[in-house]
């Protein structure tokens, strides 16, 4: 008996998928897989992948590309892969400034691209296009969160992020919400590892606390610089200063620093349960903030494809927009500008049972947070 | 306070000039005694910070580590030179940086293949954590102090190497005539084996000494190879003393004017911008500075040839 239905179920779920999944659609994956940024790209790599596989559609075909943090490079790629491989959607890029060189380009061409992490300010206001959707954030969001967390401590912040755009829209973006005084603001070099110039700075300002946003390596490099420096004044950071990918290398420095994310590995949904698991079980390794918004890029992406058809481009973008899926956010929409509305909450670093360094949830910064840009898109 | 702050960003510089050297050092040497262009030089300090973290994940002490870092370092260094380097010195500039280059991306995908993408987790040793006070009420990170006492000792000990031993002396002949002291009965093969190794372990020590700073991970020696190139051709190609020279030089303009050029701007234009401005041109300040000194001493300030 069991057998029986067991076998007509497995026939019931192979009919349905082969009717949604009637024809091949090829994704064109760029993202950072050498150099310091690679480790971000790989988790968003590896989340994509997995969502795909995890999903049993046959007739999705990934096209992936290193684009080693060059946007040279990742305007070439993308050429190729419009051109060449002929790909019916594009995803994958980490940096603001790979997305500013290519995104525009690539709208223009009538490709539909998903952003699974960068979402630079110039994208979202009155250049916001209906071919670009944003699955992560806008840049200034995270930012904002901490800018409003940090009212409530602080009266004399000192903040530093890289001069690339997506630098910019985070002090932009804390500066927005946050109330108290500037002790000093800094643009490091993007890539840059030693801080030292930076860290005297900050020990002379006499400021009351730290903000910065310095993604990947260039994070490991400062935090751990500072533990050591003797400045005692406290940092907050938004989550990608101490995302997973990188609290193993800063160690215990990172011990009870509040930061700020849309997502975290203990944000009690179903699907967040069951994404945290499989990646887990696949890679041994936590997930980063990065494969958990590359996890909904792809099944967003999947979720559209069940009920559009990727060559009618007005029907699947449609498809795209309701966003009918399961984010591992919880709730997720699309504001006007294709970015989403979700909340945004602030999270403290701490050690778990088997030494593991990880976040977790202590506060909402923000309900239903929208981009500051959205009334200037006229979509 | 300000006097402080100097004081300390005096010292930063100071130390990333002296990494700097620790870098420069080699890459000086192997070009001035084979007349090679090794863009694998960064690659050698990768491979000291990825055996320096490794050894001392695996052992728990860092100072094996530093061991582990000069050793993989040289040995590694000895490897390529028998194997690549060898052929490449009587070809041109060209297909020497051709052959170094393509060693750069086949040592990057090793090390990726062998570690993964992720960085290494490597911390400074327990006895040199902390600050200590500093004369004008500051205070300075110990591991930096110690970073530069181990530049002064490495740029004495190349002196003393250099000045007052016998392959000292082979090296100073092997730089001014090749052909004469190979015709003179010293075995140029080892000899060259032997200073590409050296340079290599000085290289590898740099990696290891600031992968506790920074992170360990691939493609991290890039940058600071760039450096290092800027530092030789400032110091004079093939001199120890004018990488020396040129390191401090490169470190003490890149931290001031990091330091210095967003307050000067911002006391002409609203602060956000004088910023983002000055930034920018901090960062090619080292490029300015090297342009003018190559303008009046066109083959550097201690050039070996002249």
């Amino acid at each position: 008996m069991n057998r029986i239905l067991a076998a007509s179920l497995l026939g019931l779920s192979l009919a349905t998928s082969s009717l949604a999944h009637a024809e091949p659609v090829k994704i064109g994956v760029i993202t950072t897989l050498s150099g310091g940024g690679a480790g971000l790209g790989i988790d968003m790599r590896d989340a994509f992948t997995l969502a795909i596989k995890q999903s049993g559609n046959k007739d999705v075909e990934l096209v992936i590309e290193d684009d080693a943090q060059k946007p040279e490079l990742a305007v070439q790629i993308a050429e190729k892969m419009i051109q060449g491989d002929k790909v019916d959607l594009m995803t994958g890029i980490i940096w603001s400034n790979l997305a500013m060189a290519v995104v525009p380009n690539t709208v223009a061409q009538d490709v539909i691209y998903l952003s699974p992490n960068a979402g630079p300010s110039a994208l979202a206001g009155a250049n916001c296009n209906a071919n670009y959707f944003n699955v992560a954030y806008q840049n200034d969001n995270f930012h904002e969160a901490m800018g409003q967390y940090a009212n409530k401590d602080y009266k004399n912040a000192f903040i530093l992020a890289p001069n690339y755009p997506a630098g910019k829209d985070a002090l932009t973006g804390f500066k927005r919400y946050y109330k108290g005084a500037l002790a000093g603001e800094i643009y490091t070099q993007v890539g840059q590892t030693d801080y030292a110039a930076e860290i005297a700075q900050i020990r002379a300002s006499g400021a009351d606390t730290v903000y910065f946003f310095l993604p990947g390596g260039m994070g490991i490099a400062f935090m751990k610089q500072y533990a050591q420096s003797g400045v005692n004044i406290p940092v907050m950071g938004p989550g990608f200063s101490f995302s997973q990918d990188v609290l193993p290398a800063i160690g215990d420095a990172a011990l009870g620093v509040k930061n700020s994310a849309t997502w975290s590995k203990d944000l009690d949904n179903e699907a967040n349960k069951k994404f945290v698991e499989a990646f887990k079980a696949e890679y041994k390794r936590l997930p980063s903030i990065y494969a958990a918004q590359s996890w909904d890029t792809a099944n967003l992406i999947l979720a559209a494809l069940s009920k559009a058809s990727v060559k009618d481009k007005d029907a699947f973008r449609a498809a795209l927009k309701a966003a009918d899926f399961q984010s591992v956010r919880g709730k997720f929409v699309f504001n006007n500008n294709n970015h989403p509305i979700q909340n945004i909450y602030v999270r403290e670093v701490v050690k778990e049972a088997d030494g593991v360094l990880t976040n977790k949830i202590i506060a909402t910064a923000f309900e239903d947070h929208k981009d500051a840009y959205a009334e200037k898109c006229s979509m | 306070m300000f006097t402080a702050l100097l004081i300390e960003q005096l010292l930063n510089g100071l130390q990333l000039g002296v990494m700097l050297f620790l870098m420069a050092a080699g890459l000086t040497l192997i070009f001035g005694v084979m007349g090679l262009i090794n863009l694998a030089h960064g690659s050698l300090y990768m491979i000291g910070a990825f055996a320096c973290a490794t050894v001392a994940a695996a052992t728990g002490s860092f100072w094996i580590g530093l061991i582990a870092s000069l050793a993989a370092a040289a040995g590694v260094g000895a490897i390529i030179e028998v194997a690549v380097i060898r052929r490449l010195y009587d070809r041109d500039h060209l297909d020497q940086v051709l052959a170094t280059f393509a060693l750069i991306l086949i040592l990057s995908e090793g090390a990726r293949w062998l570690f993964g993408s992720f960085p290494l987790y490597l911390d400074i040793p327990p006895l040199l954590q902390g600050a200590v006070p500093l004369p004008g009420g500051g205070q300075y990170q110990l591991y930096r102090l110690a970073i530069i006492g181990v530049g002064i000792a490495v740029a004495v000990g190349l002196y003393l190497l250099i000045s007052r031993t016998r392959l000292g002396m082979r090296i100073r002949a092997g730089e001014s005539d090749r052909e004469m002291i190979g015709a003179l009965g010293v075995d140029i093969g080892t000899l060259y084996t032997v200073v590409f190794a050296l340079g290599a372990a000085l290289a590898g020590l740099a990696g290891a000494l600031v992968g506790a700073l920074q992170s360990v991970q691939v493609g991290m020696g890039e940058p600071v190879l760039i450096l290092a190139f800027v530092v030789i051709v400032i110091g004079g190609i093939g001199s120890i003393k004018g990488a020396l020279v040129g390191a401090v030089i490169v470190g003490v303009v890149d931290t001031m004017g990091r330091f210095l050029l967003p307050s000067l701007l911002a006391l002409t234009m609203p602060a956000s911008q004088a910023t983002t401005i000055g930034a920018a041109l901090a960062s090619m300040l080292i490029y300015v500075v090297m342009a003018l000194i190559l303008a009046f001493r066109p083959s550097g300030l201690f050039s070996a040839q002249s």
